[in-house]
C-alpha cells in the first residue's frame, strides 16, 4: 500500500499551524504528532469539524520507548462513523518535565478509564479529568506506574510488603453506594 | 479404667465415630469455586456431565462461601483480589478446606511479576496443590480425591485442625520472611530481566 497522508492532515496543518508538528504513515495509519498545548482544541475541532467527525474515541493509551531520551507519547486514535476512517494523533512529552495532558473527558464520555488507566499505569496527569485515580492497580498501591521502563518488574516493595498492603485494603471502600445498599435490601442475600 | 469417651487417646468409639464423620465430609464437599483465569474452565469442564464432580460428592457449586466446604482457587489471584479471596475464606464455616489449583494460584506460574500473589498460600492455607497449565479435569478429580483421602485421616477430637489462623501483628498470614521466601523466583524467571 503505497504511505498517502490522511486529507486530514492538510486540513489540520490549515486550521492549526505549527501546532500539528509533524504527520507520518504507518502500515497505512496516518500519523499525526501535535503540541500538546492545542491538543485538546485539535480533537474538538476533529470531532466536530464538517469534514473531519472523528466522532468515536476508540482508544487513549500511552507508549514509552526504551530510548531514555525519548519522548513519552500519549496516543488517541480516532474512528469517523459516518466516514469509516481511522486518524491516529500523539502528543510527545518530554520526561524530564511533570507528565501532564489536558483531558479530553468533556468532548468523550469514555475517555474518563481510558485516561485513568494511562494515569494508573503511566503516570500522566490528566488535566481536568473529573476523577483521575488508578483504575486496574488497587487503591492503596504506591509502588509507582508499572508499565513506565524505569519500573522493576517484580515491584519496588519485597512480596511480604506487598502482600500486607494488599490485605490491608478495606474492601468496603471501593464498592459504590449502590452495591452497599443493595446489601440491605430485602431478598438480597441470606438476610432477606 | 480407660479414660472416657472425650480423649486425646483414640479408641473404638473416637476412630469408628471419626470414620462416620469423616466418610460424611469427604462425601459431601461443596465447593466455593474462586475462578480468575483459563483454570476455572476447566474446573467447569470438570463440573459438568463429562467429568462430573457431583459423583464425588459436590453436587453443588455453593457460589455462597457459607454455604461451602472447599475454598477452589482456579487460577491466578492478583494483590488485587488477596482480601477479596481471604474475606470468602473467612466467611467459610468449619470444617472448610482449600484446593489451590493450577500452577498460577499454587506458585504465580508465569506471572512472576508486580501484581500477582506467588502462591496463594502466603494468604490462605491451602490444603491441596493441583499442579498443571492449567489442569486436566483429571488432575482436578485426583486432588480432590487426595483431598478426600486427607480428610479421612482427620479427626474430630484433634481441636488443632479447625483452629482459624489470624493475622498476625504485621497484618500478614505467615511471617514475613516465609512470604518473602515463598515467593522467591525459580525455575525460568530467576534470569528473568530486572529493570532499574
Amino acid at each position: 500500500m503505497p504511505a498517502q497522508l490522511s486529507p486530514s492532515v492538510a486540513a489540520l496543518q490549515a486550521r492549526f499551524g505549527e501546532a500539528v508538528r509533524r504527520a507520518e504513515v504507518s502500515c497505512g495509519d496516518t500519523i499525526v504528532i501535535v503540541a500538546q498545548t492545542q491538543a485538546h482544541e485539535i480533537l474538538g475541532w476533529l470531532k466536530t469539524e464538517a469534514g473531519q467527525q472523528f466522532d468515536y474515541l476508540v482508544d487513549v493509551t500511552a507508549v514509552e520507548y526504551r530510548d531514555r531520551e525519548r519522548a513519552l507519547e500519549v496516543v488517541y486514535q480516532l474512528w469517523s462513523l459516518d466516514r469509516k476512517a481511522f486518524l491516529r494523533l500523539k502528543i510527545e512529552l518530554d520526561k524530564r518535565q511533570p507528565l501532564a495532558v489536558d483531558s479530553i473527558v468533556d468532548l468523550w464520555k469514555g475517555a474518563d478509564w481510558m485516561e485513568r488507566e494511562v494515569f494508573d499505569m503511566f503516570g500522566v496527569r490528566f488535566i481536568g479529568h473529573p476523577d483521575l485515580r488508578r483504575i486496574l492497580m488497587w487503591e492503596n498501591y504506591s509502588e509507582g506506574f508499572p508499565l513506565r521502563k524505569d519500573f522493576p518488574l517484580r515491584g519496588r516493595f519485597s512480596r511480604a510488603e506487598q502482600t500486607r498492603r494488599a490485605l490491608s485494603n478495606e474492601l468496603e471502600k471501593h464498592y459504590s453506594l449502590e452495591e452497599l445498599s443493595a446489601r440491605e435490601e430485602p431478598g438480597f442475600g441470606m438476610n432477606g | 479404667m480407660k479414660s472416657g469417651v472425650v480423649t486425646s487417646e483414640a479408641n473404638w468409639i473416637t476412630t469408628r465415630l471419626d470414620d462416620l464423620v469423616n466418610w460424611s465430609r469427604a462425601n459431601s464437599l461443596w465447593p466455593m469455586p474462586f475462578g480468575t483465569a483459563c483454570c476455572a474452565i476447566e474446573f467447569m469442564a470438570t463440573a459438568a456431565s463429562r467429568y462430573d464432580i457431583a459423583r464425588f460428592g459436590m453436587e453443588r457449586q455453593a457460589f455462597s462461601p457459607r454455604q461451602s466446604d472447599v475454598l477452589i482457587c482456579a487460577g491466578r489471584l492478583p494483590f488485587k483480589l488477596a482480601p477479596v479471596i481471604r474475606t470468602i475464606w473467612d466467611q467459610m464455616m468449619q470444617p472448610k478446606w482449600c484446593i489451590s489449583m493450577g500452577a498460577c494460584a499454587s506458585s504465580g506460574g508465569i506471572f512472576d511479576n508486580y501484581s500477582m500473589v506467588q502462591g496463594i498460600d502466603t494468604i490462605v492455607p491451602v490444603d491441596v496443590y493441583v499442579p498443571g497449565c492449567p489442569p486436566r479435569p483429571e488432575g482436578l478429580l485426583y486432588g480432590i480425591m487426595m483431598l478426600q483421602k486427607k480428610i479421612k485421616g482427620e479427626s474430630v477430637f484433634d481441636p488443632s485442625l479447625r483452629v482459624e489462623k489470624l493475622a498476625n501483628a504485621q497484618g500478614l498470614f505467615l511471617e514475613a520472611a516465609v512470604v518473602d521466601e515463598i515467593s522467591e523466583p525459580f525455575g525460568n524467571s530467576v534470569s528473568q530481566t530486572r529493570s532499574a
